[in-house]
């Protein structure tokens, strides 16, 4: 697939919405694609199963504080530099990129980088959504080792990580992207085409073009936008569960930061008064509860979104007031076994309760 | 005394204010000259109550010059941007994304220069005086004398933005310069876009405030002139002539706030009906709600403040698209009825039926329903009671659904309608606990501008491992009141806003903190609301 100018706004849409509220305003990603695209004409998107076995493929995306990212901007040649040096490590051409978590604006970083490289982005992603840390990729999950991963800054430094562990791999590189202005490029978990075929979740972002596509032409055609984004989502077969969590107005707001993650509680009334929606979040919306009983948590998707647009409202842009429907996906089937909760489930961020899937929740919803 | 002027797309509206009592009003539609329009409009005021001209202390103008020539394209300087930021940020040059009809106009002369902060404020590259000087120089040589500087982490730090100011003031003595940290907050390519936006706005700004000048010289004024921001308070007419931008959404702010000093009410909605459109804003203790969004102007994306309002297309002028002859004969009364969204506009004295013209407006039907009463009624078509019921709630539907739109909370509010077409407004609109339509609501906007205060903000990054969180906040309060006062506010200074938000993925406890506060000028505290109920900080004016 050819993934023309005119289709960015719509990857944009959609990797906010899979964002899950986290991941970052991904405007300034699209502003860089854009750019990026208008050098060297389209970017091709190629489906998974097309890598060939043997191919080198290289995830990667920005590390650090969205709140840095609108004010120390990219010079553009981060992820070339990065590329290349993991091709001299590796002796060998790097034959595909893809992003290493569809959701935010990490789900366009790779563009750029395959635009510089001349080579397409793989229909997968390492986290089918967006999550605060590297380790709670899929391929951390499934073992695979994070390094040799490369940071790099629009200062030009450079940095080679080689651990054995990918907790201490997610440490190194967080400290590093501090000390070089709080943001950095982060070229990471490179694998096999086999490995990506094996690993990767599939399809995310086509997914993603797909429900930014959905909510444009709903818009175009004055049809509801929530009805033909969660049909969207159904449809890509990646999300299979996907409905209106909650309609209402936003009356509460919690945050603090601790442990440098902005964690915090939204608290969503009905329009008629009688419902309550409350939401917990750290970067990303972990939990949701509807009049007290849960009715999605993690790795599910929760996305809180103007109720007038279907913008995506990430966790640190949410506000007092606001009108939101929040909207609820069920999570790629890989990041629903047994192991990957372990990493991504409610138990990984100390929410005191097995994890439930959100189609059971609701099981009064339509599917 | 002040007078208060608002310099809408339609009419001017002036008002002669005494302590906190009208003494005249005054509106007209906008002329070609907007400053024979003023002078006459302040002429008026004066006349209608009998005083003499010495006695106004203070002119206030809010004006919707700077909107329009950007929407419109015209009047932009062509201006060169410095920014320091390099090797940052080079993968998106300034005016990434904007229109090309609007770079046309301005160009698209910028330099990309080593300098900036990181988050903790240390330097991203140091700073290059000969590079700057050079640049100043190449932008002298073309002509170009509008000058913007942008710099990353710019409201944390300001001194690299104002080094390079200096420099480009040595090479080009007449420039104007705008810096982003003047404009903006954090986002440097939205308060970038801002600057650039200012800067194209200089000479305009400058010609605008030198003929609302000559405007008060040739009334025999000699007042303070002060232009209103978008935030509601005013700035000295010097201010706003190197500041034009933060003046550009000062309309509606003036209408929400003068609703508020009329009717006392510190809570509600106010509703601003005019010829083409009704705007909606939420008052939030006296001041209009600011909008959290990007802000778009004129096809950019900025981060300037500017209150919420939602503008709907229906005003006293919107076309009323309906076939009396058809639907009449068979009382099938709504077949192809479509309210709007266009509209007659000022025409609506000679366009509309109720005034002979052939177009069947919104105003039409109020008087012919009965809840106005102005123009001729018998000249507008004669419509069924159904046909005219029908319609009637059509447009009620609409302003009940903008107002559903902006109401923060569940249970009905308190609606002030102004605006000269308020009437379309009905009292038992959906949402409404009441509707409030105090005298001189149809010049609301320019009573806003007549009581407006003065204000300062500040936004800081601080870590609160650095400075303690109590001591960083009482210092940044103690220098808003501080900016306030020096700004010509010298009683009833207060802290009227803090907002503060974390940054996440930083160690620490990093926050970004923004303090807002407005003060009285000095010789309208009278005009102050419940200012019992103020915490009243006192502050001596420093001069």
């Amino acid at each position: 697939m050819r993934i023309e100018r005119s289709m960015l706004a719509d990857l944009a849409r959609g990797a906010a919405f899979l964002g899950s509220g986290g991941g970052g305003d991904p405007y300034y990603s699209l502003l860089l694609a854009e750019a990026a695209i208008k050098r060297c004409d389209a970017f091709e998107l190629l489906p998974l199963s097309e890598i060939s076995d043997s191919a080198l493929v290289a995830p990667c995306g920005w590390i650090g504080a969205p709140t840095v990212s609108v004010e120390k901007l990219p010079n553009g040649r981060e992820a070339v530099a990065g590329l290349r040096r993991l091709e001299t490590i590796m002796g060998r051409k790097i034959d595909a990129v893809l992003p290493i978590e569809i959701g935010g604006g990490n789900g366009l970083a790779p563009l750029i980088a395959a635009a510089e490289l001349g080579v397409p982005v793989l229909d997968c992603d390492g986290m089918g959504r967006a999550f605060p840390e590297s380790q709670m990729t899929i391929f951390n999950i499934r073992n695979l080792s994070a390094c040799p991963s490369v940071l790099t800054a629009s200062c030009g430094s450079l940095a080679v990580i080689e651990t054995d562990d990918n907790l201490t791999h997610e440490r190194i590189a967080r400290s590093l992207s501090v000390a070089l202005g709080g943001i950095a490029h982060l070229v990471e978990y490179p694998l096999t085409g086999a490995q990506a075929k094996a690993n990767a979740i599939p399809g995310s972002v086509s997914a993603a073009f797909s429900a930014g596509a959905a909510i444009r032409n709903a818009h175009a055609n004055s049809e509801d936008l929530f009805e033909a984004l969660t049909q969207a989502l159904r449809d890509t077969g990646l999300y299979p569960y996907s409905f209106t969590l909650f309609d209402g107005k936003i009356v509460d707001l919690e945050r603090e930061t601790r442990g440098g993650f902005s964690i915090g509680k939204v608290i969503i009334d009905g329009f008629g008064g009688q419902d309550r929606m409350e939401i917990e979040f750290q970067n990303e919306n972990l939990i949701a509860r509807r009049n007290g009983n849960v009715c999605a948590m993690t790795p599910d998707l929760i996305t809180v979104m103007d109720r007038e647009t279907a913008d995506t409202i990430t966790t640190e842009k949410l506000k007092y007031g606001q009108r939101v429907k929040v909207i609820g996906a069920a999570a790629p089937a890989m990041l629903r076994e047994e192991n990957a909760l372990e990493f991504v489930g409610p138990v990984a961020f100390g929410l005191g309760l097995n994890y439930t899937p959100i189609e059971k929740l609701n099981a009064r919803a339509p599917a | 005394m002040r007078i208060g002027v608002d310099v809408g797309g339609t009419n001017t509206d002036a008002v002669l204010i005494d302590g906190s009592q009208v003494l005249a009003s005054f509106k007209k539609p906008t002329s070609e000259n907007i400053s024979a329009g003023v002078s006459s409009a302040i002429e008026a005021v004066l006349n209608r109550a009998g005083v003499a001209p010495s006695a106004v202390s203070a002119v206030m103008i809010g004006t919707t010059h700077f909107t329009n020539a950007l929407v419109e394209r015209s009047r932009l300087d062509e201006i060169g941007i410095i920014r320091l930021a390099s090797p940052s940020g080079e993968a998106l040059p300034p005016f990434t994304g904007w229109p090309s009809d609007l770079t046309g106009q301005i160009g698209k002369h910028f330099f990309l220069l080593p300098g900036g902060y990181e988050f903790d404020g240390s330097e991203i590259s140091a700073f290059d005086e000969d590079k700057v000087r050079d640049a100043a120089r190449a932008f002298r040589k073309r002509g170009i004398t509008s000058i913007a500087v942008s710099s990353a982490f710019a409201p944390i730090n300001e001194a690299m933005e104002k080094r390079a100011a200096k420099i480009i003031r040595e090479e080009i003595p007449n420039a104007v310069i705008s810096l982003s940290h003047e404009i903006g907050r954090l986002g440097l390519i939205e308060r970038e876009n801002g600057v650039i936006l200012n800067a194209a706005l200089a000479t305009l700004a400058s010609h605008v405030m030198t003929s609302f000048e000559y405007a008060l010289e040739q009334r025999g004024l000699n007042a303070r002139l002060f232009i209103s921001q978008n935030d509601g308070t005013l700035i000295s007419a010097m201010h706003a002539s190197r500041f034009p931008v933060m003046t550009i959404g000062s309309g509606p702010t003036n209408s929400m706030r003068g609703a508020a000093f009329l009717t006392d009410i510190r809570d509600g909605i106010v509703m601003d009906v005019g010829g083409t459109t009704c705007d909606i804003g939420v008052l939030v203790n006296g001041m209009p709600r600011e909008s959290s969004v990007a802000v778009d102007i004129g096809g950019v994306r900025t981060n300037i403040r500017m209150p919420d309002v939602l503008a709907i297309g229906l005003g006293g002028g919107t076309r009323i698209h309906f076939n009396p002859d058809k639907n009449l004969a068979n009382g099938s009364t709504l077949r192809g009825l479509r309210i709007g969204p266009d509209s007659v506009g000022y025409r609506i004295m000679q366009e509309s039926f109720l005034f002979g013209g052939d177009t069947l407006t919104a105003s039409d039907i109020a008087v012919a329903s009965g809840h106005a009463i102005f123009g001729d009624p018998s000249l507008v078509p004669a419509l069924s009671t159904e046909a005219q019921t029908a319609i009637w709630s059509r447009i009620q539907a609409i302003l009940e659904d903008g107002v559903d739109r902006m109401k923060t909370t569940a249970g009905d509010t308190t609606i002030i309608a102004v605006g000269g077409a308020n009437f379309l407004i009905d009292d038992t609109i959906k949402g409404a606990a009441e509707v409030l339509r105090p005298a001189h609501a149809s010049v609301a906007n320019a009573v806003g501008a007549a009581i407006a205060q003065v204000g300062a903000q500040i936004d800081k990054i601080i870590d609160y491992e650095k400075t303690p969180r109590d001591v960083a906040q009482a210092n940044l309060r103690k220098s808003a009141l501080a900016q306030c006062a020096a700004s010509g506010a010298c009683e009833n200074i207060e802290i009227v806003d803090v907002e503060e938000v974390f940054l996440s993925y930083l160690p620490g406890r990093t926050a970004q903190i923004r303090i807002k506060a407005v003060g009285d000028l000095a010789d309208v505290s009278s005009t102050t609301i419940h200012s019992s109920e103020r915490a009243i900080a006192k502050v001596t004016r420093a001069h």
